[in-house]
């Protein structure tokens, strides 16, 4: 076996959440009480988020990852593998080799054989707070490259490749770029949206805790290109790590020349500052996103002019998502071509998904445009944890829609994804199974836009109010069908009434889910949550032949409504019930069900 | 208050240094004095209804003290359709308050988030920095309870 060179955790948000501090403090622990000289480092996230903490094991021949590494399982780890040379085959999750300068994936569920990686080609690989590890793999060789271009050039490369925004419209970016070149103005600025807000996202925060200098060099390719001075990162203060990490790319970047006056003697000047987002998910629109950036209230305001035009400040202002900033590297470096042959007619390239929820391999995937629903939900996300099935997908957050399983042969591209009434989004995939109530999941959207609703105008401030409203009365069993009529006519109106894509899009989850599941809405009216999920139309029973009489549920009844002898069938007492679940929770016998509150 | 706000001249005086300005000050303060508003709305020449205006519309400015723990609940969609509305429900009634409340001993501090995007782990709160995931209504329970006899290392 070949000298290893390096180990190294996953530390992103997500591996420290779930413990790659102690397992990364372990390994140090463990290397300094044998007196082994082997470097420890930190990568980023490589995707497989359900098997964190991730430990990799860096020869100049392969990777070997270990996956679920708790501080417990590292001395046998480094005993066995680091000393005795004899990897334990049983806790391997993955392993990396390389094939004519190719790197190969092999993984134990098949998660990454589907996958094609671009913007993530370095995450979970690098270390995202070391300049020399990304220049290693070829970093700012795309920024060289262009600098030797002229600008139009490099817009020409973009608008080939067919690059489409990722932030959810899908606007060509190279078209984008154009305008904001052609544009009269002494000065311009691009910004980088990275106020990733939809609940159930966690796409950004990965490339930027994992990739920084990705998303900078195309940043600063496409500042040459459009003629701007001065660049924005517009980043959700939720995201302390990621800010991190930013700083100390954009100071490396500075002190190698890439960033600042002159950049690589080439005349052309650019910098980037780093802007807190202060918690306003509407300041993902980008009007609202530069009225923040100027320190006012982030409201949109009506288009034209558009930021291209009169952006900040009232100058040409270009403004990307992460994800399409980090494309354009891979773009310019490998030709657009390359780019285009990936995808399909009008969606070329990969995108990046969140994969969460009920899902069984949950994390960050990436995967050609056109591939199939279900390919990424039951090759790659391998179905649901419970077994149980997929009843549906929410793509595009609060401003998406539900996808039913009949229609999972959709390919994902932005045509067909708009096609069933939901969006491509920014790249939340959240699984749902059938213990998922639609009316609930409606409900949570609206409950989630009623809140972020900026209140400029009426439609989105008070309809998207009395579509909850409804919406609740639905869940407490109160409904009619003249209610469903209502919030369907409602809707269309909030859509219509509405200035910014908040607005537009936030009967989205409502829609869909009356189109799909309209019977669910009706149970509902009947009285009924079939995935038994709203409380006022549930009640928990224990089943007496079922139950031992462990008298587990009665220690742990918050409100001691359980009632029963020692080894003698309990009982729980409905009036004095608040539903939360913990009998069912901590009952080993199967003994509790929850049944409609209205039945026996 | 003045003397306090000696980091005030580190910004540029104009309206786009507001924002992070009010960052700064809660960093500090851990919430948002009015006094503190006053100096920051006299030193970048606005009136101190747009400082207002602009604090109260961005979620991660808070009027009040803080507890001494702060505990997140995430409400993100993987959490929701994964019980987070049963996390929720165990805790405020363990800690008796509301999301967005203080405890009156003004140990913990109850938030509601949109979502921590540790989505893989949920449903998950977050005690000060640190996360806690794949939560059970009674796992959350104990959580409150070594929370308040101190004997929760966060």
């Amino acid at each position: 076996m070949s000298e290893i060179k390096a180990i190294a955790v996953g530390m992103n948000s997500c591996g420290i959440a779930a413990g790659a501090r102690e397992t990364y403090a372990a390994i140090k622990a463990e290397l300094e009480k044998r007196g082994l000289d082997v470097k420890l480092k930190i990568v980023g996230c490589v995707g497989m988020c359900y098997r964190e903490p991730l430990m990799d094991i860096i020869t100049d021949e392969e990777i070997i990852t270990y996956g679920h590494v708790d501080p417990k399982k590292v001395p046998r780890i480094i005993e066995e593998h680091v000393i005795n040379g004899k990897p334990v085959e049983g806790w391997i999750v993955k392993r990396d080799w390389w094939e004519n300068g190719e790197r190969k994936t092999w993984d134990v569920d098949g998660y990454f054989a589907k996958q094609r990686k671009i913007v993530l080609e370095n995450s979970g690989y690098i270390d995202p707070e070391n300049i020399d590890e990304y220049i290693a793999v070829g970093g700012y060789e795309a920024l060289k490259k262009a600098l030797k271009m002229k600008p139009e050039e490099i817009i020409d490369v973009i608008m080939k490749s067919g690059l489409r925004g990722r932030g959810g419209a899908g606007f060509p970016t190279g078209l984008k770029w154009k305008f904001a070149r052609e544009a009269k103005g002494d000065v311009k600025y691009i910004v980088c949206n990275a106020d990733e807000g939809d609940p159930g996202a966690f796409m950004d925060r990965n490339v930027l805790e994992g990739d920084p200098h990705r998303v900078i060099e195309g940043m600063i390719i496409g500042a040459y290109a459009i003629g701007a001075t001065k660049g924005f990162i517009y980043v959700r203060a939720e995201y302390p790590l990621a800010i991190r990490r930013l700083k100390i790319a954009l100071k490396q970047a500075r002190e190698r020349g890439f960033l600042g006056e002159n950049i690589l003697g080439s005349g052309f000047s650019f910098d980037i500052v780093i802007k807190e987002g202060a918690g306003a998910f509407v300041c993902g629109e980008e009007t609202a996103l530069i009225a923040s950036i100027e320190g006012k209230r982030g409201m949109p305001r009506p288009r034209p002019p558009y930021p291209a035009q009169k952006g900040l400040w009232g100058k040409p202002t270009n403004i990307n998502n992460v994800e399409t900033w980090a494309n354009v590297p891979w773009i310019i470096k490998h030709g657009p071509e390359a780019y285009a042959s990936i995808g399909t007619e009008k969606s070329k390239g990969t995108k990046v998904f969140a994969l969460s929820g009920k899902i069984k391999h949950g994390g960050n995937v990436e995967v050609p445009m056109g591939m199939t629903l279900r390919e990424i939900l039951y090759e790659i996300g391998g179905g649901t944890k419970t077994g149980k099935k997929i009843k549906a997908v929410q793509l595009g957050g609060p401003s998406g829609g539900c996808i039913p399983e009949h229609l999972f042969d959709t390919p994902v591209d932005y045509e067909s994804v708009n096609a069933t009434g939901a969006i491509m989004g920014s790249g939340g995939m959240v699984v749902m199974d059938e213990d998922t109530c639609m009316v609930d999941v409606a409900k949570f959207f609206l409950d989630f836009t009623v809140k972020e609703s900026c209140g400029k105008c009426t439609f989105c401030r008070l309809g998207t109010k009395r579509m909850w409203e409804i919406l609740d009365k639905f869940t407490r069993g109160e409904a009619t069908e003249e209610d469903l009529e209502k919030l369907e006519r409602l809707a269309y109106q909030v859509k219509a009434g509405s200035l910014c894509g908040l607005g537009q899009t936030a009967p989205n989850p409502v829609l869909t889910t009356i189109r799909y599941f309209r019977d669910e809405y009706l149970a509902h009216i009947q009285g009924k949550c079939p995935a038994k999920v709203c409380k006022p139309l549930i009640k928990y029973v224990i089943i007496a032949d079922r139950c031992t009489g462990c008298t587990a549920c009665a220690i742990f009844c918050p409100v001691k409504a359980i009632e029963g002898e020692k080894l003698k069938p309990h009982v729980i007492n409905q009036e004095e019930c608040i539903k939360c679940g913990t009998c069912y929770e901590v009952c080993r016998f199967n003994a509790i069900e929850i049944v409609d509150a209205g039945g026996e | 208050m003045k003397d306090k706000l000696d980091y005030l001249s580190a910004y540029p005086p104009e309206p786009s240094s507001l924002i992070p300005l009010l960052q700064r000050t809660q960093e500090r303060f851990g919430y948002l004095p009015r006094e503190a508003l006053e100096e920051i709305a006299n030193y970048l020449g606005i009136p101190l209804s747009r400082v207002y205006g602009v604090a109260t519309f961005y979620a991660q400015f808070r009027f009040e003290p803080l507890g001494k723990y702060v505990v997140k609940i995430c409400h993100g969609t993987a959490c929701h359709v994964n019980g987070a509305v049963n996390i929720s429900q165990a805790i405020t009634e363990e800690l008796g308050i509301e999301e967005g409340g203080t405890t009156e001993d003004g140990l913990v501090t109850l938030e509601r988030v949109a979502c921590l995007g540790c989505c893989s782990l949920a449903p998950v709160i977050m005690i000060n920095d640190k996360v806690f995931g794949k939560l059970t209504p009674d796992k959350v329970r104990k959580l409150m309870r070594k929370l308040r006899e101190g004997k929760l290392d966060v």
